[in-house]
């Protein structure tokens, strides 16, 4: 089916792309049309389960094969045994489990007090509050073991990404053959799934702690290796030169000269592994890893709202006081002592928190709250904000509020569109997410978007795919509608803009799991709940791209515009909005790859989309039809991103910029 | 002077996709525009200069002129693309990388026309930087570091980080560092560009005591013609990647042999260049006193202004070597040439 439309758009190159498009989209709503009348053949409409290759049985095959023959599966396991040690060290020390080398817990109260020094180091007084703050709340409100759980991955997970990430960067840089290897392999995995990362983690590592940490290492490791190349190429010139007329050997050049003066990027890969590990590892509770997002999941199940809530908090704080601290140290830079600065001053951080770790061990061998909080200590008030938001919920206004949106949504916009969706001809969709690229991006892109979603077609998941799509495209739209309004708003005055760019900034640092929490909150578990989730999520980049975009017009531009007697809206209409177009695309794209990861997350809340199929995977060892299902997903999200891209390229450069 | 220390031969240096099969294509005579119409940039075109052991070659030429180029290829910080560079008699292109760093570590130093200063280490570091590669032991490179760093004016701010100095005190660092391995063979890009007008004077002073001390082997590139004038054995005009001409400043400027150096040199006060020996013509005897060999015009003027003789008897070191035209130098004096 596919063929026809690559045939169609590659030999017919002297027709302009607007008529070709315009041609194809007149033959798909043909296509349609004649099914509506019931005159089309069923094999058009859905591709006959006759010609549906078995994708997941070639892929199980070639699985086991590299798996059973080729001893990958005994080679993991070694790895396993070896990261298990670890791994269980770590649980020790953070949490007491009866492991090597059997010294923990830790008390939390020392813990805190060493994280609120390193704060103070990194970045004052606020800093040391936030982040001993943070982990007071957690231990106070009764969290502290499972959120240790989650940190004592989180270790051992960040740094084996980073050295990962580090070595692959500079072996990228230092070979262009396998950069150019590695480069699509990198793109491809920062659109899979996640999903697609837990279940092999699962069938080649161990169940637990173990396949937690090496989905979640993997998961961090592209970002590392983008940033270690870009910074390795920054160097400039003139500081590599005077490493060589020092006589610096290679290795000599690297470790003294390359990565120090690259440090910066180096470390705000730092700062991208650990955001990343950190959502990752909250999302490992879809394989059973205890922890944070185990227990969120457990309670939001039940719908306990209070106690989600809560949990909530004690992620997003972590999240905060993580991107901070690591933020801070991207900035932080040495600064000289003067002459004869005596050695406890030099040291002046290091010893505060050796000070602080022995002296809150010690009194805590004393007190023992501050070494343990026990369940009957902790403030935990679960049952009191279940009521206050039952409460709240029960009130007419808020209830009426709240079931006319989700009527509205579900009767006039929701259920409408998907079944729209569904009753549109196989080969017609393609025809048409084919026509859309070419006259929005080009040639190129409208093969590549036929083929990727004939590829989809060709999987058998062709009703699942388009419910998911429907999903995604659904919620942007909505986020669309109330997120560039708000931008522009916001961009209005340069204050109120920052103020929004820096709450953007922090809800992005959120892993995925707490935008649930409200949509729940408010529609309970329902597929109001699953768009509502996707909407708030996507809405972030939205906004923060469309101030940006607003922000960065030229200013000799408004000004022209001023000096022409325009009003705000002709100004707004004519020359801002129209060069803030590209930059508010790239937010478009972005939103649109953060719904196609919340979509499969929000598939906990029951869906019928491929999300829901990819949980039922992970019960399993499914490996080749979690593969497909990923598959499905990072080709539609592959499909918008290359004809948004190509788009805002093309765009900006017709317009000048950059 | 002996055999040369630095000894290039048709040096060409080609910035491009494929330089060195574009070289082997390349028609002689093609302009630099010519080159640059083929997607080419010459940085070096055809290059032949010697620089003995012990010599101060300057090294002069309008911007992207391909100063900086030559040197770096002097260094080998470029692969030429064509010619070939001897220094200390190996032909430098040849070496391993292994005797490359030897010769590096122990022969030559090089400042950088913007610094090149490592933005993580201290100033301390940064110069003790080379004797570090080198495997020195820490007391050693900290005790010479200290030297050098004093020896540049900076003792004091040896914990500084590289971004909280100036730009003059982070060339001096520079040059300090280029120094710590107290090399033979001395390659400075502008060493002096972001020095203020006094310290700059103190830094030339300083460097021709060492000059004369140590005798090492210069090559200083520099856009300020006073500076060429007080410190160049030679002076190298440069345009388009070529050397226009390499001689004595007193022979530029009396007989530039490119119309592109005669107007470069016009500005320039020749009195304050040309010498009493390069005018004296040998075998003329002239009578009564003689002035030195090494004296400028300028610094005659006024013997010239006032004497009556015709010929003035030049000596070298006591030893009379010609005499000078009086009615010539006084048109010197008078830019009447
Ligand atoms: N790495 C490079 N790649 C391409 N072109 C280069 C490179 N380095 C230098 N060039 C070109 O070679 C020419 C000579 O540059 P060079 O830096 O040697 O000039 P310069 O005489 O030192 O100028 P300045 O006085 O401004 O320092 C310039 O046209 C420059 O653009
Ligand atoms: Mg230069």
């Amino acid at each position: 089916m596919t063929a026809t439309t690559t045939e169609a758009a590659t030999t017919a190159p002297a027709l302009p792309r607007k008529t070709l498009g315009l041609a194809m989209i007149g033959l798909a709503v043909a296509m349609t049309l004649l099914h509506y009348v019931g005159l089309l053949p069923a094999w058009l409409h859905r591709l006959p389960e006759a010609i549906i290759p078995p994708f997941a049985t070639w892929l199980d095959a070639i699985f086991n094969f590299v798996k059973d023959d080729l001893g990958l599966l005994a080679l993991t396991r070694l790895l396993t045994d070896g990261l298990e040690v670890v791994l269980d060290a770590t649980a020790n020390l953070l949490f007491g489990k009866r492991r090597w080398p059997n010294i923990g817990p830790i008390p939390w109260s020392a813990i805190a007090a060493m994280a609120a020094v390193v704060g103070y180091y990194l970045g004052g007084w606020r800093m040391a509050l936030l982040a001993g703050g943070t982990f007071v709340w957690t231990a106070m409100i009764g969290q502290w073991d499972i959120a240790m759980q989650t940190m004592s991955v989180l270790v051992v997970a960040a740094p084996l990404a980073f050295v990962i990430g580090l070595v692959l960067g500079i072996t990228a840089w230092k070979s262009p053959s396998f950069d150019a290897v590695l480069r699509p392999v990198l793109a491809v995995l920062q659109t899979l799934p996640f999903f697609t990362y837990l279940l092999p983690a699962v069938i080649f590592f161990k169940v637990g702690p173990t396949a937690g940490a090496v989905a979640t290492t993997v998961y961090a490791i592209p970002p590392m290796i983008l940033m270690t190349t870009l910074g390795l190429q920054k160097v400039s010139p003139e500081v590599v030169e005077a490493g060589k007329m020092s006589g610096c050997t290679r290795w000599q050049m690297l470790r003294h000269v390359y990565i120090p003066a690259a440090r910066t990027e180096i470390l705000v890969g730092v700062n991208q592994v650990i955001m990343l590990c950190l959502a990752m590892v909250v999302l490992t509770a879809f394989i059973g890893m205890p922890g944070l997002g185990a227990k969120l999941l457990a309670m939001m199940g039940s719908f306990k709202i209070g106690r989600s809530f809560e949990i909530g908090v004690t992620i997003v704080l972590l999240a905060v006081t993580l991107d901070r601290m690591s933020k801070a140290w991207v900035v932080k830079l040495p600064e000289h002592f003067e002459r004869g600065t005596p050695f406890w001053i030099r040291h002046k951080f290091l010893l505060m928190a050796i000070g602080a770790f022995v002296g809150f061990t010690l009194i805590a061998q004393f007190v023992p709250i501050l070494s343990e909080v026990g369940r009957k200590q902790s403030w935990s008030q679960g049952k009191e904000i279940d009521t206050l938001i039952k409460n709240f919920l029960a009130i007419d206004l808020v209830q009426s509020i709240t079931n006319s949106i989700r009527y509205v949504l579900n009767i006039w916009v929701l259920n409408p569109l998907r079944d729209f969706m569904l009753s549109i001809p196989t080969v017609a969709f393609v025809l048409l997410v084919s026509a859309a690229a070419l006259l929005v991006a080009g040639r190129r892109e409208a093969v590549l978007a036929a083929v990727f979603f004939g590829l989809v077609a060709l999987t058998g998941w062709w009703d699942r795919s388009v419910i998911t799509l429907y999903s995604v495209l659904a919620a942007v739209s909505i986020a669309l509608l109330l997120g560039v309004p708000i931008g522009i708003v916001a961009a209005r005055k340069e204050k109120t803009a920052n103020a929004v760019l820096l709450a953007c900034d922090t809800a992005q640092t959120f892993p995925s799991f707490i935008y649930l929490i409200p949509a729940i909150m408010l529609f309970g578990i329902t597929a109001t709940s699953v768009v509502m989730s996707i909407l708030i999520f996507s809405m972030v980049p939205l906004v923060r791209y469309t101030i940006e975009g607003l922000r960065n017009v030229p200013d000799e531009m408004t000004e022209a515009a001023d000096m022409s007697g325009a009003t705000r809206m002709q100004k707004l209409w004519n020359v801002q909005l129209p060069l803030a177009l590209p930059t508010m695309a790239v937010g478009f794209n972005q939103a649109i790859m953060f719904a196609f990861f919340m979509v499969i997350i929000a598939a906990f809340i029951g869906t019928q989309d491929l999300g829901q199929e990819l949980q039922r995977t992970l019960a399993g060892t499914d490996l080749g039809k979690n593969f497909v299902l990923g598959i499905c997903v990072t080709l539609m999200a592959l499909t918008f991103d290359m004809v948004i891209m190509k788009w805002a390229d093309d765009k900006k450069a017709r317009l000048g910029l950059n | 002077m002996g055999s040369p220390v630095i000894s290039a031969r048709n040096v060409w240096k080609i910035f491009g996709k494929d330089p060195v099969g574009y070289l082997k294509t390349l028609q002689p005579g093609r302009s630099f525009e010519d080159i640059r119409a083929d997607g080419y940039i010459a940085g070096v075109r055809d290059v032949s200069l010697d620089v003995a052991r012990g010599e101060m070659l300057v090294i002069m030429g309008l911007s992207g002129s391909g100063k900086s180029t030559l040197v770096r290829c002097f260094s080998r910080l470029h692969e030429i693309t064509g010619g070939s560079i001897e220094v200390d008699g190996q032909i430098i292109g040849d070496l391993s990388e292994k005797d490359l760093i030897e010769l590096r570590r122990n022969k030559m130093g090089m400042v950088f026309q913007s610094f090149g200063l490592l933005p993580h280490r201290t100033v301390l570091d940064n110069v003790a930087f080379p004797l570090e590669m080198r495997g020195q032991d820490r007391h050693t490179r900290r005790k010479r570091a200290l030297e050098v760093i004093e020896l540049v004016g900076l003792a004091g701010r040896e914990d500084y980080f590289p971004r909280e100095l100036s730009g003059g005190q982070q060339q001096r660092v520079g040059i300090a560092r280029s120094l710590a391995i107290e090399p033979d063979i001395w390659f400075l890009d502008e060493p002096f560009s972001a020095l203020d007008p006094l310290i700059r004077r103190e830094m030339q002073d300083e460097f021709l005591r060492l000059q004369a001390m140590l005798g090492k082997t210069i090559v200083f590139i520099t856009h300020d013609f006073d500076e060429a004038l007080r410190l160049a054995d030679r002076i190298a005009i440069m345009k388009d990647g070529a050397v226009e001409q390499c001689d004595t400043p007193d022979q530029i400027v009396m007989n530039p042999t490119t119309d592109y150096v005669a107007k470069f040199t016009e500005e320039i006060d020749k009195a304050r260049v040309v010498h009493a020996g390069v005018l004296a013509r040998a075998g003329v005897a002239g009578e009564g006193q003689p002035v030195e060999a090494g004296a400028t015009v300028q610094q005659l003027a006024r013997l010239l202004v006032n004497d009556s003789r015709d010929l003035i008897p030049v000596a070298d070191k006591g030893q009379v070597i010609g005499a000078l035209d009086r009615q010539g130098a006084l048109d010197i004096l008078l830019k009447a040439s």
